[in-house]
């Protein structure tokens, strides 16, 4: 009989005894809240994705200064990507008496690819969901550009040299936001009438855009072959690179998940290290047996790791399986209460599930079964001898680096997976410390107490090294659940608090300097008080420490981008209080020549400390030592600038000013009085996009509540684990406890101090545990602010003390009812 | 057995379990160690299986140096020639009858274990006993089980550790009866180790150990 033929009979017959059925099922759970998490994160992650994608109106896109060839988008249909197309450029909207500077854009069929345009029969009016473009002939305009010029449905407005009718008054458009700049009222029209404008002509400054979505794979694809095609002034962008303000969010929901999924792993890896240890533990005397059959060690052990191999392929399948359901009703679930149109999920996390099962259940039956190797064939004849008690340290450690390594590689980020890791592994060293010290003054107050409690602190000392195991894995349990617990309220309060009830609504752009004091009087009249008004220069990096720039020498795309493009400079004080300073020193009064740098740029465009920056501003050189790098909370939606100077620094230069102020909404009245009394200045209206980024940020938070509530049922998983996976050695301890007096009320008070301690010492290790690294989760990924909390400890011991005490006594029930003989038999066998 | 001794150290002091320990056994023969408890009887015979190293001297089985070979040439050896009968029968508690004895058929590879199993079990008088599981018998029948899987592989050397130790004296003599002539009928070599005077007499040959010396 060939040894595979052996192990899958010894399985089988394994599988009669109801045993393998637990291990396989608590594996098999474990991975299928591995998958489900990675299921629904990835679930969740395209869905968000795309949702933030209606603020593109596309997945990806290529914009360009000049016509975009056919090429681009004849190669993204081959690739099945839907396209569309469009036009967009500044030019007067002639109503019936008066004109006024719009934001035309021409659009073509499919637009938008990602959300959907609103439209309304008046300005402000009960809007809906918009079937298609305006037809040919037709236009829609926005509420600002209806009220400036008193357009209504019916109303004829003129582009150029083309007359068209207004059909609908646009009242949501998501792709709007980000580029202030951009952001003058807009008409949308068919592209079919855009060449009747006779707007669109060499030396236009007109932007085209080529809009693309599809399938992660098509985009990923096309991007990789569009990006060596891209000609000079052609650039293409998906969310992140096109919406700073959001791309935070999404990283930061994208990195909570990510934290879900690797404790999932963590959870996951302690259940199988916990139940295969005891199930190993049981197969010393079959191990024996069959040494004294004549099985020689190699073979044995071959036999046993073929049978394991078996036993995770099954549990990675079944789990995958199990996980690809579950999630699958919670999606139907929860779909409309998440709000979210879930992509369909891919089969990698299927792929992956089934690779954990294996990989789990051989790391973690490596040491055991080299501990079996090591058990003595003369144990059939003395039962004392057993497998040395430490096992190896070695395959430990293998168990531990196939863990670690699947942690990295669900991180998909080398901090996060480090910090995990590094303070998993230092919880676990400082748990085991801290109960080695504590069983010490633990073991003097027992002699103290009376009978029963005594007798549960005694099991607990003289079980010293299982106790410290149980309290390391019931720990790691806790600590997942209120790590997740703890940092998900961290995300949520700090997305809540990301956009403050006063964050500005309104932008005022291109006020002249003569019109600064006055604005502000009027600012201060209708009831803002602080308003800044920021200087604001046009000018283009031209040289780094006196070498000229070239944008061809940068590989990224956008560093190219960014290269070419003009900066808006600005002249500072103050450092803003949602900038921090990340390198060098903000400047001192009277401090000239010098720089501040956002550090995003400075890292893409390869600016250091103290580099020599030139700029050409609007043909007038300026030149500064960079004296400092600046984080900005893009999403702060306030006035930010990449590049900053001290005050005076833009004295002489042609500059123009803008400011941002919070005005409640309805006071369109206000707006039209500043508009007619500066009829240069741009206002523009941010509420929109702002209402947008709330609804993300909260349809992110529901998502990862959702995350989290898989995770907390595994946490459960480890600690019930734990707790069973000492039944049978209870089972005769109760039996020779019984058997020599001790009544059910005894045993059960022992059970309850026992049980208490194992409890309030993990909660202790946990709270400790989750503190710490909640604070460098928060700090060193998250970028949140993070206040320890005390109530950590507060839910830590009492979580501990409740969930342990709740589990143990239910997994020791039965146990109290049986007739101490037949524990006593058990325990024998 | 040659001079065969075996020692261990218990803090500073040497403790010797067994002394220059000599004898030989004849193929068929049928011999019985007899001592006290902790006269070294089953590390004896722990030795004699090879599953165990002497501190001196060594074990020949037919010529082979049991100690020249390493654990796993010992236990392939174990594995081509020899069943074993425990005290506390040593069946695993999770398998039937059935199962328990065709463990060492499966494992020596045979492609009929099965019914070699049921063969054996039949033999010894359990075969409709076979689907029960160990826990589901009585000592003399577990015992019985243990013998079926014993002879299941046709031994040439049948070690034995106190087989009635476990078994009230009625029971014990049953297992005694049926151990001894299904020795009989394969011709095997019988080493029982036991403190029983009773099984003793139906061996061939005694031998008595003595604080790890033949006397």
């Amino acid at each position: 009989m060939s040894d595979f033929r052996l192990a899958l009979r010894l399985m089988a017959r394994e599988w009669q005894t109801g045993e393998i059925r637990i291990l396989l099922a608590v594996i098999a759970l474990a991975v299928a809240s591995l998958t489900a998490v990675s299921f629904f994160a990835d679930r969740v992650r395209i869905s968000l994705t795309q949702e933030a994608n209606v603020l593109l109106a596309a997945d990806l896109v290529l914009s360009a200064d000049r016509p975009i060839g056919p090429t681009f988008a004849a190669e993204a249909r081959r690739r099945g990507l839907a396209v569309a197309h469009t036009t967009t450029f500044l030019s007067m909207a002639q109503g019936r008496d008066q004109a006024r500077l719009a934001g035309i854009k021409a659009a073509s069929a499919g637009y938008p690819l990602r959300g959907r345009l609103r439209i309304a029969d008046a300005p402000y009016g009960a809007d809906r969901p918009a079937e298609g473009l305006p037809g040919p002939g037709q236009a829609w305009v926005d509420a600002r550009l209806a009220g400036e010029l008193g357009l209504r449905p019916g109303s004829r407005v003129t582009v150029g040299a083309r007359a068209l009718t207004v059909s609908a008054i646009l009242s949501h458009e998501g792709e709007r936001g980000g580029n202030f700049m951009a952001l003058a009222p807009r008409l949308l029209m068919n592209e079919s009438d855009l060449a009747a404008t006779g707007l669109v002509q060499e030396g236009s400054r007109i932007t085209w855009r080529l809009l693309l979505a599809g399938e992660p794979a098509a985009l990923t694809g096309f991007r990789a072959w569009a990006e060596p095609h891209l000609a000079r002034g052609q650039k293409l962008e998906g969310l992140r690179d096109a919406r700073p303000e959001l791309r935070d969010t999404l990283d930061k929901a994208e990195r909570y998940l990510g934290l879900a999924a690797l404790l999932a792993v963590v959870l996951a890896a302690a259940a199988a290290q916990t139940i295969l240890r005891r199930y190993v533990a049981r197969h010393f005397d079959q191990f024996a047996l069959l040494r004294c059959f004549g099985g020689s060690r190699k073979r044995l052990f071959r036999l046993y790791l073929l049978q394991f191999a078996g036993l995770g392929l099954l549990a990675g399948l079944l789990g995958s399986g199990l996980g690809l359901l579950v999630q699958q009703v919670l999606t139907t679930l929860l779909g409309d209460t998440l709000h979210l149109s879930l992509a369909p999920p891919s089969w990698w996390p299927f792929v992956i599930g089934t690779l954990a099962g294996l990989v789990l259940v051989l790391a973690f039956s490596l040491p055991a079964m080299l501990r079996l190797a090591e058990v003595p064939a003369l144990r059939v004849l003395r039962r004392d001898l057993g497998p040395p008690r430490t096992g190896h340290l070695a395959a430990h450690g293998i168990g531990l680096a196939v863990v670690a390594g699947l942690l990295f590689w669900q991180a998909g980020d080398a901090r996060l997976g480090l910090i995990v890791v590094g303070g998993l592994a230092a919880a676990g060293l400082a748990a085991a410390l801290l109960i080695r010290i504590l069983l010490i003054p633990l073991a003097i107050l027992a002699d103290r107490l009376p009978p029963a409690p005594r007798l549960g602190l005694l099991a607990l000392r003289r079980r010293g090294w299982e106790t410290t195991v149980q309290v390391m894995a019931l720990s790691l349990g806790l600590l997942a659940l209120l790590l997740l617990t703890l940092v998900r309220d961290d995300l949520l309060n700090a997305w809540h608090d990301k956009i403050p009830a006063d964050a500005p609504n309104r932008f005022a752009i291109n006020i002249q300097p003569d019109q600064v004091a006055p604005i502000r009087a009027w600012l201060l009249a209708h009831g803002v008080a602080d308003a800044q008004l920021y200087p604001m220069v046009r000018g283009r990096l031209t040289a780094i420490n006196g070498r000229p720039l070239d944008p061809k020498a940068y590989e990224e795309e956008r560093a190219r981008h960014l290269a070419e493009r003009e900066f808006n400079l600005s002249a500072l004080a103050e450092l803003p209080s949602d900038n921090k300073i990340t390198a060098g020193q903000w400047w001192q009064n009277g401090e000239a020549d010098v720089f501040s740098v956002e550090d995003g740029i400075a890292k893409t465009l390869a600016i250091r400390l103290g580099d020599a920056l030139t700029f050409d501003a609007g043909g007038l050189p300026l030149t500064g030592r960079v004296s400092s790098l600046r984080k900005v909370e893009w999403d702060s939606f306030r006035v930010n600038f990449f590049v900053v100077a001290p005050p005076g620094a833009l004295d002489g230069l042609q500059a123009s000013y803008i400011t941002a102020f919070r005005l409640p909404t309805g006071h369109g009245g206000v707006l039209a009085e500043m508009v007619s009394a500066w009829p240069n200045i741009t206002l523009i209206d941010v509420d929109a996009v702002m209402t947008e980024i709330r609804t993300l940020m909260s349809r992110v938070s529901q998502a990862v509540q959702v995350v989290f509530l898989f995770s907390l049922a595994v946490g459960l998983l480890v600690l019930a684990s734990a707790l069973y996976a000492r039944r049978d050695e209870r089972a005769r301890e109760i039996g020779v406890w019984r058997t020599l007096g001790a009544s059910r009320k005894t045993v059960r008070i022992a059970l309850a101090v026992e049980f208490a301690v194992l409890g309030l010492l993990s909660g202790a290790v946990a709270a400790g545990a989750a503190s710490t690294l909640s604070w460098l989760l928060a700090e060193r990924v998250f970028e949140l602010p993070h206040a320890i909390d005390p109530v950590i400890w507060l839910a830590g011991l009492a979580g501990g003390l409740g969930l342990v005490m709740a589990v143990g006594l239910m997994a020791t029930r039965g146990l109290l009812d049986a007739p101490p003989l037949q524990a006593l038999r058990a325990g024998e066998q | 057995m040659e001079n065969l001794g075996k020692s261990v150290m218990v803090g500073e002091d040497r403790l010797d379990i067994l002394d220059g320990v000599s004898f030989a056994v004849n193929p068929g023969e049928t011999v019985a160690v007899l001592g006290s408890s902790g006269s070294g009887k089953s590390t004896l015979l722990g030795l004699i299986a090879g599953l165990d190293t002497p501190t001196a001297g060594t074990v020949r089985i037919a010529g082979q140096d049991l100690f020249a070979l390493d654990e796993d040439g010992r236990a392939a050896l174990r594995g081509r020639g020899m069943g074993f009968v425990f005290q506390s029968f040593q069946l695993l508690p999770d398998l039937s009858a059935l199962d328990n004895v065709m463990l060492p058929l499966e494992l020596a590879g045979l492609a009929d274990a099965r019914e070699r199993a049921r063969a054996q079990l039949a033999r010894v008088g359990l075969g409709q006993r076979e689907r029960h599981r160990p826990n589901q018998l009585s000592g003399g029948e577990q015992q019985r089980v243990a013998l079926a899987r014993a002879f299941a592989v046709a031994p040439s050397l049948l070690l034995a550790d106190e087989p009635t130790g476990n078994l009230d004296g009625h029971t014990g003599a049953q297992v005694i009866e049926l151990m001894l002539a299904l020795n009989r009928e394969q011709g095997a070599t019988l080493i029982v180790v036991t403190h029983d005077p009773a099984l003793a007499g139906l061996c061939g040959r005694q031998l008595r150990l003595e604080g790890g010396r033949l006397a």
